[in-house]
């Protein structure tokens, strides 16, 4: 059979894989849109609030958290119930390492994003070995393990969490360049970590690596067949979410200035879990959109200014809400273009 | 039979539970040769497969392949040795171009593959492979199709192309020709024929009448058991394997494909090989 020796038709093949609706995953306006997202975001402080630049830093936060578990969920079918634990421990470990004095911030994202690597790495090389609900339920039991060793132990802070004393800043020899307890200083550093990320994200779905996470997804067996072994594959796929996770739980922690166990919950790892079935599974995009969705229907229905004395029973509007949502839109807020554009033309 | 076996699995047993679905079972596989196994349902043709391509761990026996001992090697490492496989259902990607699918098959042995800041569609030795597959298994006028939009037939072929995309030594083939009609038969058989040229391959099949056009050797099991391994010539006139055809009823198509089997020295001719399939 012949291999190597076959010449191929360079950029024509290439060009064929590229511009099919395979697992390339192209979303349409292919770069531009994301860039366009990140510039609007770029000057949206000179025309917002104080406040309302925060709830956007809330939002990149939750988009990057959304977006790490769009790697597993979406793009390798492993269904994790138990990723508020990455969030929750990159969280605890800027608030841990700054301890009352202080550290530079390179040190703690590197504590924050290390540690939740380093978890992933034992929860990956464990729950990987089952299936199914069974994944579902491991990754949920470690999950929780992590939340009662904060919650009940002194260095953990128990129930009530701990405070992050001094906010940290990026100097290089006693100059300040970036102090993050300034708002607009950690605004930019939020926005371009979730660019980063982002970009990071649709590299690695775009290349080997990512095409063989998407056959894993389809048919492990057919991979396996074909001589992949896939468990390192999931196993990096798991390390990398978990990593992405922390990034987002330590710039959570600098937000509020403090961590509580509730970081680790399950209900945080459902509410991921909800955002990036909410904007749609299987999309980038999506995950970032169903991140920005939800965070502003939470904000929405807790408001009493609009809801009144509906709001203190917030999370029943916001369960009934949700379950509305994926009712009508099967394939999650992305899918809404689809569809309009399939009822103009049919 | 010149060439040394490729293949060779020794006193094959596989247990589930009380039941031997696979008992002592022997068999060889040789570069040249499509070595058939039929069988009745539940007969322990499948778990013999999943057993040779080492998806399911043998009770006792051991498989040998190239000269390696590979009892204890998982599907994946058999993969990348030369062992490949295609499926009774078949496991294409639908989503997927039918190029993408054989690229990503292809990727499993070329080299780097966790490079992640590569485009996977500029990897230029597995799409070399992928096309080289497509054309020996005459898709390639498909390439930029989507896989799920393809016939059934065509669709079958893929699953061939997909395993020679990972540029195998041995095939096994679980009933390629499941639910195929007869033109998209004959081309499957004739491409399975040029195959043989330089793989060794094991053929799984209900269709009597194609396994007796294109088998060099027969494997007959019943009840996880071998009861005649012979050319098909010997296996057409044994008693024990008409015993076990015609004289059981819970198998009409067996018996019905044992009844229908040509006179001696009349096999059928093939279609040419690698023609080009209906673009439906």
């Amino acid at each position: 059979m012949a291999t190597e020796a076959t010449p191929i038709e360079g950029d024509g093949i290439a060009a064929e894989v590229g511009t099919l609706p395979d697992i390339a995953r192209r979303e349409p306006g292919g770069w531009w849109v994301p860039a366009a997202v990140v510039l609007l975001l770029a000057v949206l402080p000179a025309l917002i609030s104080p406040y309302a630049q925060d709830l956007v830093a809330r939002i990149a936060i939750y988009a990057i958290f959304a977006l790490s578990l769009e790697l597993l969920v979406g793009a390798t079918g492993l269904v994790s119930l138990g990723h508020a634990a990455f969030l929750g421990i990159g969280a605890y470990a800027v608030v841990l390492g700054s301890g009352d004095a202080g550290a530079p911030l390179l040190l703690l994202l590197a504590l924050a994003v290390g540690g939740a690597a380093g978890y992933a790495l034992f929860v990956g090389a464990l729950s990987l070995r089952t299936r199914g609900v069974y994944f579902i339920m491991v990754t949920l039991a470690f999950a929780q393990m992590a939340y009662f060793v904060v919650h009940d132990t002194q260095a953990g802070g128990g129930s009530d969490g701990i405070f992050l004393y001094v906010k940290p800043v990026l100097a290089i020899g006693g100059n300040t360049l970036l102090d993050l307890g300034e708002h607009l200083p950690f605004y930019y550093c939020v926005i371009a970590a979730l660019a980063a990320t982002y970009g990071l994200l649709a590299m690695l779905l775009g290349s080997r690596f990512g095409h063989a996470l998407a056959g894993i997804r389809v048919s492990e067996q057919r991979m396996r067949a074909a001589g992949f072994p896939t468990y390192p594959y999931k196993l990096a796929a798991f390390v990398i979410a978990g990593a992405l996770a922390g990034l987002a739980g330590a710039l959570l922690a600098i937000q509020d200035g403090a961590v509580n166990p509730e970081l680790l919950g399950w209900h945080e790892s459902g509410a991921v879990l909800l955002m990036i079935i909410l904007g749609g599974l299987g999309s980038l995009r999506g995950a970032v959109i169903g991140a920005a969705a939800f965070t502003l229907l939470k904000e929405l229905v807790q408001s009493e200014a609009l809801l009144g004395p509906l709001a203190s029973h917030w999370q029943m509007t916001l369960g009934l809400a949700i379950i509305a949502f994926v009712a009508l839109l099967p394939k999650g807020l992305i899918g809404l273009g689809a569809l309009l554009r399939g009822k103009t033309h049919g | 039979m010149a060439e040394p076996a490729l293949l060779r699995a020794s006193g094959l047993v596989r247990r589930f539970g009380g039941l031997a679905a696979v008992d002592a079972v022997s068999i060889d596989l040789r570069v040249g040769e499509i070595h058939a196994v039929i069988g009745t349902n539940g007969a322990g043709k499948s778990t013999l497969v999943n057993m040779l391509s080492g998806e399911l761990p043998p009770s006792s026996g051991s498989v040998s392949f190239a000269g390696h001992d590979v009892t204890r090697w998982p599907q994946p490492r058999r993969a990348r040795a030369g062992l490949g496989r295609s499926y009774q259902r078949t496991t294409i990607f639908n989503e997927f171009s039918v190029l993408e699918n054989c690229r990503l098959a292809a990727q499993a042995r070329a080299p780097g593959p966790w490079a992640f800041w590569q485009r996977a569609g500029r990897d230029a030795p597995s799409l070399a492979a992928a096309k080289g597959a497509l054309d020996a298994a005459g898709i390639a006028a498909f390439a930029a199709r989507t896989a799920g939009t393809l016939s059934h037939g065509a669709k079958r072929q893929l699953e061939i192309a997909m395993c020679l995309a990972t540029a195998p030594r041995a095939l096994l083939l679980d009933e390629p020709l499941a639910g195929m009609g007869g033109e998209e038969s004959g081309r499957m058989l004739a491409l399975l024929t040029t195959l043989k040229a330089g793989h060794a391959i094991l053929l799984v099949e209900h269709d009597m009448d194609a396994v007796f056009r294109v088998a060099d050797r027969i494997t007959v099991m019943v009840n996880g058991r071998v009861i005649a391994s012979d050319v098909p010539e010997k296996i057409r006139v044994d008693p024990a394997v008409r015993e076990a055809y015609l004289g059981n009823d819970d198998s009409p198509t067996l018996a019905a494909g044992a009844a229908a089997l040509p006179p001696e020295g009349a096999r059928p001719a093939l279609g040419r090989p690698g023609g080009q399939p209906d673009a439906t």
